[in-house]
């Protein structure tokens, strides 16, 4: 018997495995049992009302999809009236992620879904689909910081810091946003990108560009997760192309305290469920006793000189 | 925190149920059934011989290459058959995922995951209905033949195709006990003058309590004309590109004519049968 608990910045969770933003909703209840997962994490509201992003919204890509739905949300009184309602008959933890296109806007929002029945907020300051050439909060330290303390000062819940990967140096942002009162940080959301349709030479989404996810980013959001483990204390959540229990102890390995799960539900609704038991098995096959050991477990080999100095020619 | 005492926890959801699931089934049959349209049958469990007309299957199409398909791809069931233990599609080879289905043997695997959506309804006041449907919706409405029947409910069907080579369904409402009116573009019988002729005596006649349709975008404006001048209720069954099937990507929304004004609606998810005076034509 593995101890699957983990403890994601104040939020006790049953396991590590959870639905990535945007990939999870009520319908899904079909096919899976809330019940077991580790915690719920709902699509980004806002407090605008918005209708979506122009359609075609998604499209195919090697092993993955491109996406710019652009955020469709019904506002503040559907959230209260409909959706907190609707996750408050499972007991497990709830999160809610947010969205506004201005710091205060943010604060504001944060307070407002500090409810009974919300475990940890998690703050979407990394989508790609809601402003021109994909600019968001995450893309620079000084607006991260910005909105992360905004956000920290209106709210006592614990605050998960999505980032951007559309980035030069990922942990420089992930340390930013620790230091502004981030609980814990989410790496990371979609990687800006474009399709084009060679026989209409049109772009193959409605808004030009959008958000890339799926296995074929999975590699570079497993070097980020590595890269914000080792910069903060706070733990990381690594998200990114994860369709296998395999995926998600890479990412473990890796540095990620607990792994959220996405794209791939759209294609196996019931991926969730078999991720959270591949890494048990992981775990009683390798002999662990708590799911907490691999996080970090990655054993690299130190050299015992850096072999990758710069040697001055003339010297 | 929620639930601090656990004891203190308000009814939460216990015993889960599921309706809908990933169902790893076994081709039988894949054949052409005339010069466009495939026939595909699977064997398939009790659940998934539940789906009802109207709703779908979200089906993982092999992979015919390095490009995917990486998505499922929607299709309405044709015939599900509790007692064989099947389930059946009618398909045209259209694009990368049609195309990957059509390569598949009898014995071959086919992961279906369903069902989903929501199907045609039939109103207890209503006997006799009029099935109007062209192309591949012919697929889609052929279930209503057996529904209609087994609710005592009269059914006309009006089918429209290209050509007599690539109309579908005919014998499957006829078996069904429905008058079947076929009409052809190669015959010169399909306009929409000489169906708005026979629709209009349809309803002279008393055989229109309400409409169902699938597959024209001409047919459906036809039928809401008529249904508003008549005030015949009717559903729609539409199409839309997907990814989820159950309503969380917010991908296949399409505009819906709702209280005076627009609202969006996911077809995965509100549909894909909807009423037909809110659809809005394509």
């Amino acid at each position: 018997m593995v101890d699957m608990r983990v403890e994601i910045g104040g939020v006790r969770l049953a396991n590590p495995v959870m639905p990535a933003s945007g990939t999870f909703a009520d319908g899904l209840d079909k096919a899976v049992d809330f019940e077991r997962l580790g915690a719920m994490v709902i699509k980004t509201i806002t407090r605008e009302l918005r209708v979506g992003n122009a359609l075609p919204r998604v499209c195919e890509t090697p092993e993955g999809m491109l996406n710019s739905i652009g955020i469709p949300s019904k506002g503040m009184p559907y959230f209260h009236e409909e959706t907190l309602p609707t996750y408050a008959r499972y007991a497990t933890p709830l999160v809610v992620s947010i969205s506004a296109p201005t710091v205060d806007g943010f604060a504001s929002l944060a307070e407002e879904v500090s409810l009974p029945g919300v475990a940890a907020i998690e703050i979407n300051i990394s989508c790609p689909n809601l402003e021109a050439d994909g600019q968001a909060f995450a893309n620079h330290v000084d607006s991260t910081e910005r909105a992360v303390a905004a956000i920290r000062r209106r709210t006592s819940l614990p605050l998960w810091a999505k980032l951007s990967p559309n980035v030069t140096d990922v942990a420089e942002i992930g340390r930013a946003a620790e230091a502004a009162g981030a609980d814990a940080l989410v790496v990371a959301n979609t990687f800006l990108a474009m399709a084009v349709d060679i026989e209409s030479q049109r772009p193959r989404l409605g808004s030009v560009t959008g958000g890339l996810s799926g296995p074929a980013i999975r590699p570079i959001v497993v070097r980020m997760t590595y890269q914000c483990a080792r910069a903060v204390d706070i733990p990381v959540i690594g998200c990114g192309g994860i369709a296998t229990a395999e995926d998600a102890i890479e990412y473990m390995l890796a540095g990620a305290s607990a792994v959220q799960v996405g794209t791939v539900t759209f294609v196996h609704p019931t991926a969730m469920i078999s991720v959270l038991e591949g890494i048990e098995d992981y775990c009683v096959r390798r002999g662990y006793e708590r799911v907490t050991d691999l996080v970090g477990a990655l054993s690299v080999e130190e050299a015992d000189e850096t072999d990758m100095e710069w040697v001055d020619p003339l010297r | 925190m929620k639930s601090p005492d656990p004891g203190a926890a308000p009814c939460l959801a216990t015993a889960h149920s599921i309706t809908a699931a990933e169902f790893d089934c076994e081709v039988i049959e894949n054949d052409a059934v005339n010069p466009e349209y495939m026939h595909i049958v699977a064997t398939a469990d009790p659940l998934a011989t539940s789906i009802r007309a109207g709703q779908f299957f979200h089906m993982l199409c092999p992979k015919d290459g390095p490009n995917g398909p990486f998505f499922r791809r929607p299709m309405s069931v044709y015939r599900a058959d509790p007692e064989a233990g099947t389930v059946a599609f009618l398909y045209k080879v259209t694009g990368s995922g049609t195309r990957a289905l059509a390569t598949l043997a009898p014995g071959d695997r086919l992961d279906l995951f369903g069902p989903l959506g929501v199907g045609f309804s039939l109103e207890p006041g209503w006997r006799r209905i009029v099935v109007v449907g062209r192309g591949v919706g012919l697929a889609t409405l052929a279930p209503l033949a057996e529904l209609a029947a087994a609710n005592g409910i009269g059914v006309t069907a009006v089918l429209s195709a290209r050509s007599p080579a690539v109309m579908m369904s005919a014998d499957r409402f006829a078996a069904a006990g429905a008058d079947v009116i076929e009409v052809t573009d190669a015959e010169g019988t399909s306009g929409p003058a000489r169906l708005e002729r026979v629709l209009r005596g349809l309803i002279a006649d008393g055989k229109a309590d309400a409409f169902f349709t699938c597959g024209s975008n001409r047919l459906l404006l036809l039928l809401q004309r008529l249904g508003r001048e008549f005030g015949i209720p009717g559903q729609v069954a539409l199409e839309q590109q997907m990814a989820c099937g159950l309503g969380m990507c917010f991908c296949c929304v399409r505009e819906f004519r709702v209280d005076g004004g627009v609202a969006h609606r996911r077809v995965c998810w509100d549909g894909p049968v909807f009423d037909l005076q809110e659809a809005i034509s394509w």
